[in-house]
């Protein structure tokens, strides 16, 4: 007894009672007609897309730079990788780990930047942030115009120049990483099994990190920023690097989601992730200064589990297409309550 | 009789996951009196006011066994808020003051005076006007009672911990109906001549028929002021008593349940360092800008090996001093640390070439509340010294040995005898006085040349108290540490250091040798009389 109530102070009543509805959602989703196998396939397979995204928020609540409002800078570093690959016309593993690299060098230097400006706006850092997200979206929206990109795949077709708004991925990089190592369970159960070693090796860096004397002095920036200068700790510095952190795994999230997907999304594509990324670290139970692993992991297959299980259980309940709709309310909702609800 | 009860705790336990603080405690208290609250470090007296006061980490942890009656009725404070409405003021052992806010709105906070308009006369009182000119007025009046010189107008967060401290207080004593009031180690940040004037007030504010509970590790505080005493040992009432006819040494051995040396052979160990031929910190014309405790032109020489104290009255700027050459605030002069010129305003640099610094404001600067204990006390050393890392790839990568830090960690738990579940155990779950030792340990694991200890022993019980000077001295002959040490604690000062530097705004206006009279000290702190270095002839 005591240990339930244990858990249960721990895990907390909001999380115990969404799992509960996504639960009794797989329950009843076969009587609808919607085979189990299938739904399990596809909060898997969104959980390996989207968890590394969410997982970029780490570094930064951990610093004390507050929620990843600005996600998108990181994003578009992925974007401007994945393109890059393309413009090589890399296929395969070299591809994707091409997107990588130039992503990731990138991600350092625009993260280096933002970081800079984070740190003139102290305590205001999610306002900033959102605002930094949104105008460099539409920057970025005058530079996929202008940029020299010649491959047509890319490019408009009409046109000859000027990325496209979707490009396809198909006969590049297409599941390279979702194939790894796949198993077929079932005939709509596929089980990614690379997206979750690729994840999994993710969260080791970030865990890693954190154990290192350079982790332990961004976390007590984060938790105390007088204690760390009093304890000689460049605070700047530091915050600095969470930034970059997090937008380098930003990145490189977005090109594992577009290797799934199978597009590349541009233009105001990236602006559609902020506010679920943000919203599943919350609702696995981060708090504005806090964040660990395991709230990313649960708080990724709850968030992903309920947007793509109540949908369709909805759908072919009243057998009308409200899908987008639902996924719309639900979205929105559990963004608003995990944005309100109060930090641990 | 019965009707003169203001307060009565009958059988009141409480335990932290399995961890048990308190056991059957019972003990009354009267209208009008004061109630003196001691017992060793982690005995369990905040705790107990935490729970009449209705403080939320009681009921999260699970709540508390046994009844508590306040004005004759059973009580079970959900918030404080219930506590404050039922006429209950508490002054917490940690401040609970808004940084950004200015002394009289903290003092006024939810106790605003306000003037009626149009609108509150429909909907009532919460919309009335804030009265600002009146509120300062009554705030101004507040701090005056205390019989201190403090603007209303400052923001907290620019005041030094004593003033704070008053501002505290006062916000307690100005509620209208209080009817009981908890001051829980209000003295400990305040110099002797401070804690008088507190002590003062306190006493006509339960003449006027105020019950009060004093928390205090200072116990001739509790003799001089109290009426009843009631002793906590291990979470269990021991003693209740009045007062009259007890002496110190006697509350002494109630709390550790043992009977306890005296404090006075302290000054017989003194080394003798008698000349300025090994100088290992050189101050020249050092100007701090510490809000509260500004150090305008402060010139002293340490010596290699000596345990150097700086007192005064607070606000006066001797926290500014140590504050200052740690970089902690803007400050300018000129340092030689070991031969060395010390380039000010580098926190790193300083820690680096062998200083270390345990602040007055252990919340504040010294800990990490949410870490636990063995990171607390390994940190500094670890980012400074690169202690407690394995290095690999040639240094690229510096992992956090958690064993060696748990050792450390293990070592200074035992050293300094600091009350907790295991090493592992937050920082934010300790007693305040543990807390403070743990800001020790962290200084000592960095194995500095000079230490400056702000206030060392603020919120240590007397056994414990004793326990840290030894520690202090100790440290100083083994390793010969240079400890520079800054208390408003003159006795303190008196009983390790052996030269002590008065400083009085913002200047040193005299160092004289431990072994001086107290009054030659008393004539400096009060600023009447200014000694040029007479300390140095006196030797
Ligand atoms: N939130 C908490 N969780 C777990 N243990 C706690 C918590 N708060 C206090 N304790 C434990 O309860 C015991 C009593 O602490 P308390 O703060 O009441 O001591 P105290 O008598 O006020 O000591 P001090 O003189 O040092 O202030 C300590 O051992 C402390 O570690
Ligand atoms: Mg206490």
């Amino acid at each position: 007894m005591n240990k339930i109530n244990q858990f249960i102070k721990n895990f907390g009543w909001p999380r115990i009672i969404i799992s509960i509805f996504l639960i009794s959602l797989f329950i009843i989703g076969p009587f609808f007609g919607i085979p189990t196998d299938m739904s399990l396939n596809d909060v898997f397979v969104r959980f390996g897309m989207n968890s590394i995204l969410v997982l970029s928020m780490v570094p930064m609540i951990q610093s004390g730079c507050g929620l990843n409002f600005g996600i998108p800078v990181g994003l578009v570093a992925g974007l401007i990788g994945a393109v890059m690959s393309l413009e090589f016309k890399l296929t395969g593993s070299a591809g994707i780990f091409t997107a990588f690299l130039i992503a990731i060098i990138i991600a350092a230097v625009f993260g280096y930047f933002y970081g800079k400006l984070l740190n003139r706006v102290k305590g205001d850092e999610m306002i900033i942030a959102t605002y930094v997200g949104f105008s460099f979206i539409f920057f970025m929206n005058m530079m996929w115009i202008v940029l020299p990109f010649k491959n047509p795949s890319s490019v408009q077709g009409f046109k000859g120049t000027g990325l496209r708004v979707t490009i396809s991925v198909q006969e590049y990089w297409y599941h390279v990483i979702s194939d790894f190592l796949k198993i077929k369970i079932t005939e709509h159960f596929i089980f990614p099994t690379g997206m979750f070693i690729f994840f999994a090796l993710m969260s080791l860096i970030v865990w890693a990190f954190f154990r290192t004397k350079t982790g332990t002095a961004v976390t007590a920036v984060g938790s105390n920023a007088e204690y760390a200068r009093a304890a000689g700790i460049d605070v700047d510095k530091m915050r600095i690097i969470s930034v970059i952190f997090s937008t380098i795994l930003a990145a490189i999230g977005i090109i594992v989601y577009q290797q799934s997907f199978g597009f590349i999304q541009t233009f105001n594509a990236p602006l559609s992730f902020v506010f679920p990324s943000v919203a599943a670290v919350l609702l696995g139970g981060a708090s504005v200064n806090k964040a660990s692993i395991g709230n990313v992991i649960i708080g990724t297959i709850l968030f992903q589990g309920i947007l793509t299980m109540t949908p369709s259980v909805i759908n072919s309940a009243i057998s009308i297409d409200v899908s987008e709709v639902i996924r719309i309310i639900v979205s929105n909702g559990m963004i608003v309550y995990a944005l309100t609800r109060k930090g641990r | 009789m019965e009707g003169n009860i203001i307060l009565k705790f009958e059988n009141v336990g409480k335990q932290f996951d399995g961890n048990r603080v308190l056991k059957d405690v019972s003990f009354t208290l009267k209208k009008g009196e004061i109630l003196g609250l001691v017992g060793e470090n982690g005995a369990g007296k905040s705790t107990l006011m935490n729970i009449l006061f209705g403080i939320n980490v009681i009921q999260e942890t699970g709540g508390y066994e046994g009844n508590v009656y306040f004005d004759g009725k059973k009580v079970v404070f959900k918030s404080p808020f219930e506590a404050l409405n039922s006429g209950i003021g508490m002054v917490h052992q940690e401040f609970s003051l808004i940084p950004g806010f200015t002394a009289a709105e903290n003092i006024l906070l939810n106790t605003e005076k306000t003037k009626p308009n149009i609108i509150s006369k429909i909907f009532g009182k919460r919309l009335e006007t804030i009265d600002e000119k009146e509120m300062r007025k009554s705030a101004q009046k507040g701090i005056e009672t205390l019989g201190v010189d403090i603007d209303s107008d400052t923001l907290i967060s620019e005041m030094p911990v004593g003033h704070k401290q008053f501002v505290e207080i006062a916000r307690e004593i100005d509620r209208e109906k209080v009817k009981l009031l908890i001051l829980d180690e209000p003295t400990a940040v305040l110099t002797e001549s401070e804690a008088e004037i507190l002590l003062k007030a306190i006493r006509n504010l339960a003449n006027s028929g105020v019950g009060i509970i004093f928390i205090s590790h200072r116990l001739n505080e509790i003799i001089s002021v109290c009426d009843k005493l009631v002793v906590l040992r291990d979470g269990a009432v021991v003693v209740e008593r009045s007062v009259g006819g007890v002496e110190i040494k006697q509350i002494a051995e109630w709390m550790v349940g043992r009977s306890v040396e005296g404090e006075k052979n302290f000054h017989s160990k003194i080394q003798d360092i008698s000349n300025d031929k090994d100088i290992i910190l050189d101050v020249k014309n050092l100007w701090v800008d510490m809000p509260g405790e500004i150090v305008r032109d402060v010139s002293f020489k340490v010596r290699r090996g000596e345990i150097f104290g700086i007192g005064g009255l607070t606000g006066q700027g001797k926290l500014g001093i140590p504050n200052g050459i740690m970089g902690l605030f803007p400050s300018g002069g000129e340092i030689i640390f070991n031969d060395k010129n010390l380039p000010l305003n580098n926190t790193y640099n300083s820690l680096k070439s062998g200083l270390a610094f345990v602040s007055e404001d252990r919340r504040g600067v010294g800990l990490l509340l949410d870490e636990p204990i063995d990171m607390n006390i390994a940190f500094n050393a670890m980012q400074v010294h690169d202690k407690f890392v394995k290095k690999f790839l040639g240094g690229f990568i510096k992992w956090c040995d958690n064993r060696a830090i748990r050792e450390c960690a293990k070592k200074y738990i035992k050293e300094l005898d600091i009350k907790c579940t295991s090493a592992k155990q937050k920082a934010r779950q300790l007693s305040g006085g543990n807390q403070q030792k743990v800001c020790l340990a962290k200084a000592f694991a960095l194995e500095p040349t000079l230490l400056f200890v702000s206030e060392p022993t603020r919120g240590i019980d007397v056994g414990a108290k004793k326990l840290v000077l030894d520690a202090l001295r100790g440290y100083n002959e083994k390793n010969n540490t240079t400890i520079v040490m800054i208390s408003s604690e003159l006795e303190e000062l008196r009983a390790i250091c052996n030269r002590i530097a008065i400083v009085s705004e913002g200047e040193i206006v005299g160092i004289l040798s431990a072994k001086a009279p107290i009054a030659d000290f008393g004539l400096l702190m009060s600023g009447i009389d200014k000694l040029e270095e007479e300390g140095e002839d006196n030797e």
